[in-house]
């Protein structure tokens, strides 16, 4: 199977789209691309399975090199090992969501999907390069299709949402760039490689790595909400469209969460035992803050950005444990947390449609009106708050197990306050399901809702899927991601 | 006598060209668009005459110099002058004096290959003059506004100034080494007192011509005050080609003193890039944006040449090439919403519904400005930086990063106004006129193609 493929179905879906502008017929296009991908990432599954069966010594597959720009010794290098396949799965099943939720946008449609197009191939390119460079270049790629999607699609303060998302995610750019190049030049002149197979191999001296791992971690860990630089996410979450959200949280912090382990942990252990208690204390504090953030939310879309720092502070702990358990628990929450959140931003942007509000007060008995949106909502919450059988709980778990192999007594500390949070989690999921839901119907403003279209079914039902395939089976994600932790957890070698 | 004339073949043909328009301004002169059209044709055919067939090659006694990577250069600058005639025909056409407009731009861009070939500082010096004094008659082109001729004075008074710096370096330089020869001098360098001086002098006379801080104090007004074409002409063409030969003086002729510069080109890289960005967030009228954000630019471009290797001399000549694309297409759209009287930012609200082509085109050259992919702008930035940062120096490394960071902030505001404001009082749709359409969606094929297509850096790269 030849990768490229993944990177040419959303091209060719942005270009289509950008010569078609009737509305109808571009959203046509951009739901036959979307699930054309979702088809190429699940062939790509089985394909890596069987791939890896066959071959289980190589850790990455797949792999093809494209020399572009001979000179600094860049290249196309794409390759996949099981936690990118994961990711690129993640990133299929939100898409194809993200596109049937938007359905019903009116305002300059053809923009519209061509920027959630362009943002999922960079997303696609993220996940496959090995080069550091070319996953550089798709990183930032997906910026702007951000920050247009906010400023002309959103809602609320949406120029100041979108200005804050793109200045302090280029902010983070800028601290990987630098990495990017301090890494490149840490090499004599002829050995100059941004080709990350070829970094692994190599010692990087110590000190370096002391100097480039925390620029390259906190680059990405703005992406994914680290604290203090989570600021972006409540604002440009809660201002972005239905499909701007899902994608933000459910791909979007992926990438940071994904670059973090791929691009700094695997790259430099050395700097990741150096700094793992920072990032533990980091994400120790995002989890418990964000929660309690989120009990004092009232707009359904805040509750959800504000947790979704909760929740990504589960991945940057995982991380920062630095156990085998700890990192596939830290994949497993990427997973998890991308199908969840987007399963409950397209919930609250199909209850925002219908009651042209979000503030959790103004609502209320929503069930008796609208019961399948209901329903998908407690799935989604329920995921979230960690029940057994859902996504949730089986990420959560793992990160807890892998913080309870460290045993000294800051790390069984800091895995008690993250599992704490779980409380504080149930609380205010539970809260804002049960005032919205149930109770007395406001009939006069409420009575004549319409439940679910068809398009809106579809999407909940793709992502369902994902949670409940993650959630009763884990297993098989167990097995697909395991050589690629394997890979970054022997490179970390003896924990201090 | 062969080799001359292939040396100097991008030269002759300019030279030809003015001729020709000299010829026809003699006779029973042109209507202005035939004329347009003629000027069009044949500034577009010398682009690849001065392309192609270049060989290495030292002439006059070592005044005049050809080789692959000046004809590049000067390629890069014959196509930007084409797509100033294509960019502004609007408003070259309703010029009463056309031809002298032409004549005297085409004579700057004449003294400016000049100066990217010579060998030899009287040289340099005297096509450098040939380079700046059409262009201060030009600038004076609108002739009822005040402005102009308020932007002329002040180019000749700054250029004169700078001359006169020049100057005084050369000779100093001469009276320290005894030769006004690039390789002589460059070879005779002692890093003794006298000549120390001489450097400095004629660093100051580059950094007025780049507009580096502090010597950037005549930039804005010149370009809010000049027409239109004259801006992007001195913000682009005038800016690369300094560019071009300051690189070559500094990697060449001051090799031995690179301890000293590189020092001078980091705090100036440094001080132009903050100072640049800051101002831009502050301008409301779009041609001094712009001329802020030229000034921002100018200082990346500085951490290219501190590189001093093949890698920062290919960025250079790389970003001036993506950096043509994209400042042509900026002022290109200005210039047509300048005509409809949208000169402010504020008249640029909501301009993505009545005017989504200008919107889409101005996005895409901001981005690429700003250096977001996948515009051009991405690479040549990260090329830059990556050759500023093979020395090691990460903090400067550092300090040009944030300073993307700022110079984003400004970009996207325009990028609000134009997409996100509500329009108060909605432009009329502008009239585009074929040849205008035509240069911008040149100038967006470039932006999005010369990133992904590397063999054209690869190209660069191969004449070192």
């Amino acid at each position: 199977m030849n990768l490229l493929a993944l990177l040419f179905i959303p091209l060719l879906t942005a270009l289509l789209i950008l010569l078609e502008r009737r509305p109808m017929q571009v959203r046509w296009l951009a739901l036959a691309g979307s699930s054309v991908q979702l088809l190429a990432s699940i062939l790509l599954y089985f394909g890596y399975r069987k791939a890896a069966l066959a071959d289980p010594s190589t850790p990455f597959l797949f792999r093809e090199r494209y020399s572009w720009y001979p000179d600094w010794n860049i290249g196309l290098h794409v390759g996949v090992d099981g936690i990118s396949v994961a990711m690129i799965m993640l990133t299929a099943f939100v898409v194809v969501a993200g596109v049937l939720v938007s359905w019903k946008v009116e305002k300059m449609t053809g923009s519209f999907f061509f920027l959630l197009i362009l943002l999922s191939l960079g997303a696609y390119g993220f996940f496959i390069s090995l080069d550091l460079f070319t996953m550089f270049f798709f990183l930032e790629l997906a910026v702007i299709p951000k920050f247009l999607l906010i400023g002309i699609w959103g809602s609320g303060d949406k120029a100041y949402s979108a200005n804050k998302l793109a200045l302090m995610l280029m902010g983070g750019s800028a601290l990987i760039l630098v990495a990017i190049l301090a890494l490149y030049v840490s090499a004599p002149a002829g050995e100059r490689t941004f080709d990350m197979l070829q970094l692994a191999g190599r010692e990087i001296p110590v000190d370096v790595q002391r100097f480039i791992f925390p620029c390259m971690f906190l680059g990405f860990g703005v992406f994914t909400a680290i604290f203090p630089f989570h600021t972006w996410v409540p604002d440009g979450h809660s201002s972005a469209p239905t499909a701007g959200s899902m994608f933000l949280a459910g791909i979007s912090m992926k990438l940071g969460g994904y670059g973090c382990l791929r691009a700094a942990t695997w790259l430099m252990p050395e700097g990741a035992k150096a700094y793992g208690d920072i990032i533990i204390v980091l994400a120790a504090i995002a989890i418990i803050y964000g929660a309690f953030a989120t009990m004092m939310q009232k707009d359904l879309k805040y509750i959800n950005a504000y947790s979704s720092v909760s929740h990504c502070g589960f991945v940057l702990l995982g991380i920062g444990m630095l156990t085998k358990t700890a990192i596939t628990g830290a994949v497993f929450q990427m997973v998890s947390h991308g199908l969840m959140t987007a399963l409950f931003f397209a919930v609250i942007g199909m209850i925002y449609e219908r009651t042209h509000t979000r503030l959790v007060a103004e609502m209320g008995g929503l069930m008796k009106v609208m019961p399948f949106i209901t329903t998908v909502m407690f799935i989604a919450g329920l995921s979230s708050l960690g029940l057994p059988g859902f996504s949730g709980f089986v990420a959560e778990m793992t990160v807890f197990v892998g913080g309870w192999e460290r045993e000294a007594g800051f790390y069984r500390v800091a895995t008690i306050i993250a599992c704490m949070s779980i409380v504080v989690t149930a609380v205010y999921v539970l809260r804002a399901i049960g005032r919205t839901m149930m109770g007395p119907l406001d009939a006069s403003s409420f009575g004549d809702l319409k439940d679910a279209d068809w398009h809106e079914k579809m999407a909940a039902f793709v992502l369902i899927a994902g949670i409940l395939a993650m959630g009763l089976a884990p297993f098989w994600l167990n097995e697909l991601v395991a050589p690629g932790t394997d890979l970054i957890v022997k490179k970390i070698g003896q924990l201090p | 006598m062969k080799e001359i004339l292939l040396a100097m073949k991008s030269e002759l043909v300019v030279t030809v060209i003015i001729f020709i328009l000299l010829l026809i301004k003699l006779g029973k002169g042109m209507a202005n668009t035939t004329l347009l059209s003629l000027v069009q044709i044949l500034l577009l055919l010398s682009v690849p005459i001065a392309l192609v067939g270049n060989e290495d090659g030292i002439f006059f006694g070592g005044m005049l110099l050809s080789g692959g990577l000046l004809g590049f250069q000067k390629a890069i600058l014959s196509l930007a002058v084409w797509l100033i005639t294509l960019l502004f025909a609007d408003w070259l056409k309703k010029t009463e004096h056309l031809t002298e407009f032409i004549v005297l731009m085409l004579s700057s861009l004449l003294g400016m290959h000049l100066m990217i070939s010579s060998g030899n500082l009287l040289m340099f010096y005297l096509a450098l003059e040939l380079a700046t004094i059409p262009v201060a008659a030009i600038a004076n082109f609108d002739l009822e506004r005040k402005r102009s001729s308020e932007a002329a004075m002040k180019m000749i008074l700054s250029s004169a100034f700078s001359s006169g710096f020049l100057l005084f370096g050369i000779s100093l330089l001469y009276g320290a080494t005894g030769s006004i020869d690039f390789t002589i001098i460059s070879s005779s360098l002692d890093n003794s007192g006298l000549q120390l001086m001489a450097f400095v002098f004629i660093f100051s006379a580059f950094a007025f011509k780049l507009s580096i801080v502090p010597f950037h104090l005549w930039t804005a007004d010149v370009y809010e005050g000049s027409p239109i074409p004259v801006t992007a002409y001195l913000s682009v063409i005038s800016k690369g080609a300094v560019a071009f030969v300051f690189m070559n003086v500094l990697g060449k002729v001051f090799l031995s003193m690179e301890h000293v510069w590189y020092w001078m080109l980091v705090a100036m890289a440094i001080v132009t890039m903050v100072t640049g960005n800051l101002f831009a967030i502050r301008q409301q009228n779009i041609k001094r944006f712009l001329a802020f954000s030229s000034i921002a630019q100018v200082g990346f471009i500085l951490v290219g040449i501190s590189g001093n290797s093949s890698f920062g001399v290919t960025a250079v000549t790389y970003f001036v090439l993506v950096y043509v694309f994209s400042n042509l297409a900026a002022f290109g759209v200005a210039a047509v919403l300048s005509d409809i009287g949208r000169e402010d930012l504020s008249g640029y609200k909501g301009l993505v519904r009545s005017n989504p082509f200008l919107a889409w085109v101005m996005a895409l050259a901001l981005f690429s400005l700003a250096g977001i992919p996948p515009a051009a702008g991405f690479f040549g930035k990260m090329f830059l930086l990556g050759a500023g940062a093979a020395r090691g120096n990460h903090w400067f490394i550092i300090v040009a990063a944030l300073n993307m960071i700022i110079s984003l902030y400004y970009y996207l505001k325009v990028v609000r106004v134009m997409f996100m404001d509500p329009a108060e009082n909605p432009a009329s749709a502008a009239v585009i006129q074929p040849s205008v359409k035509f240069g911008l969606i040149i100038c967006s094929a470039g932006i999005v193609l010369t990133g992904f297509f590397s063999w054209i850096y690869d190209h660069i790269s191969s004449f070192n």
